[in-house]
């Protein structure tokens, strides 16, 4: 083999990728945002009485996990259209990319629930509290602190599967790569240094996720396992 | 520009072959590279359990599709013809092997060290212990999530549309280009995928309630 790397090459496209990292970053953390609030939503029609509402979640989170995200992404982005909706190409990055975490964090937020003692609740109740009370006070909180690891590799896997939203030209990290590598034909290099990017966004992430869950969960801080 | 018909159903179908071996592909190479991987582990020499956790966080940390664009644009610059089959399966393969590793690893180290213990008292070797003691009781844990990341598995080969190679979800986009009916297309290709899918979710959260009588949490993209 005698190729020799250069990476000055890519380098050189520094703002670019800079650019690439910021939207890759916007991008998650709209879609993380975004996907938790569907994922409490949908947790909660989950474990709902109303037999309807337990069914369309339920259909939402088996049709989303059971069919790849690249899919979801033409379907919102060339299907979309067909129906007189048309997206750029961010926005059905980004609605795909939600559409996509918040199936998930349905069956995170639900197991966190669900984990919470029927006493807790019962308390409440005795207390006079309303229902919808007990699940924003009582239930909710403890729940999401509880599944809180889960829900935050899950955020990072997201945030890594959102290179493939490229494929429609949105304009993130792994896109820019691309048009990189289309002028300066450096695509090793351009990959690689795209790869330890995304490794730099991965533990970025981790830390943030980590110190939100030390800001949010004071409980937990106490007990010292954050 | 036609119609979408029951012809390019077929077509799809067809293209979903490909889908399933490239996952069978990524399956065995994942869950060979995995079982090395996990050895390494919890091997008791520093150097090889800091190496397979090196290369575990970085696989874990930085996208298929990027792991997939290097091993593509590798290959050709070894000189080989560019086929995107090849690279889709070394891709998935040592992808899918990092995740395999971290779920068996996490198998093995459920099972109590004082099977460990107890082994090593009667005189077997630390490999007899794993191969007829421990391995054989870490297979129970162990198999939901690797079921339920075969799944993973199954959507992450959508990824090989991307260098080109035609398997389901290129197909789709090969069909939507002729017929220009972006929705139908894709929802058939949905449907494709699901069917696929969905059974094996089904037979893991089957096998987890089996072997815990509790639900887990079933991560991926």
């Amino acid at each position: 083999m005698s190729y020799t790397f250069q990476f000055g090459e890519v380098l050189r496209y520094w703002p670019l990728l800079v650019q690439g990292a910021i939207n890759t970053l916007v991008f998650s953390v709209i879609a993380m945002v975004a996907g938790l609030a569907i994922g409490v939503v949908g947790a909660s029609c989950r474990i709902s009485s109303s037999r309807v509402l337990r069914a369309i979640a339920g259909a939402y989170v088996e049709v989303v996990r059971n069919t790849p995200l690249l899919v979801q992404l033409f379907l919102f982005y060339f299907g979309l259209p067909a129906l007189g909706l048309r997206l750029s190409t961010s926005q059905a990055a980004i609605l795909a990319l939600t559409f996509n975490t918040g199936a998930y964090s349905t069956e995170i937020v639900r197991a966190g629930i669900e984990s919470i003692h029927r006493s807790q609740i019962e308390a409440s109740t005795s207390l006079g509290i309303s229902r919808l009370q007990t699940f924003l006070h009582v239930v909710l909180p403890q729940g999401l602190e509880r599944v809180y690891p889960a829900l935050a590799s899950q955020f990072v896997l997201m945030m890594l599967a959102s290179s493939v939203v490229s494929a429609i030209g949105a304009e993130e990290l792994t896109a820019y790569g691309n048009r990189i590598q289309s002028e300066n034909f450096r695509a090793m290099e351009v990959f690689f240094v795209c790869a330890a990017v995304y490794l730099g966004l991965t533990y970025l992430m981790r830390v943030l996720l980590a110190a939100v869950a030390y800001v949010a969960f004071p409980r937990r801080r106490a007990l010292g396992s954050v | 520009m036609r119609t979408f018909t029951s012809h390019d159903i077929l077509f799809l179908l067809q293209a979903a072959r490909w889908t399933l071996a490239l996952s069978l592909l990524a399956f065995v190479g994942g869950g060979l590279g995995g079982a090395i991987l996990a050895v390494g582990r919890i091997s008791r020499v520093r150097a090889l359990r800091s190496l397979a956790s090196l290369y575990i966080q970085v696989v874990q940390g930085t996208p298929l599709l990027i792991q997939l664009f290097i091993w593509y644009f590798g290959i050709s610059l070894l000189g080989a013809d560019l086929s995107p089959i090849v690279a889709a399966a070394i891709a998935l393969t040592l992808y899918s092997s990092a995740f395999f590793a971290e779920i068996w690893r996490g198998a093995i180290q459920s099972i109590a060290k004082g099977q460990w213990e107890s082994a090593s008292s009667l005189g077997l070797t630390r490999f007899e212990t794993l191969w007829y003691v421990i391995l054989p009781q870490s297979l129970r844990p162990a198999l939901p999530p690797t079921v339920g990341f075969m799944v993973q598995i199954v959507k992450n080969t959508s990824l090989a549309a991307l260098v080109g190679f035609v398997e389901l979800a290129r197909a789709g986009q090969l069909v939507n280009n002729i017929t220009f009916q972006p929705l139908p297309v894709f929802a058939c290709v949905a449907v494709i995928y699901f069917a696929i899918c969905f059974p094996l979710s089904a037979l893991s959260r089957w096998l987890e309630r089996r072997t815990h009588g509790h639900r887990q949490l079933v991560r991926g993209t």
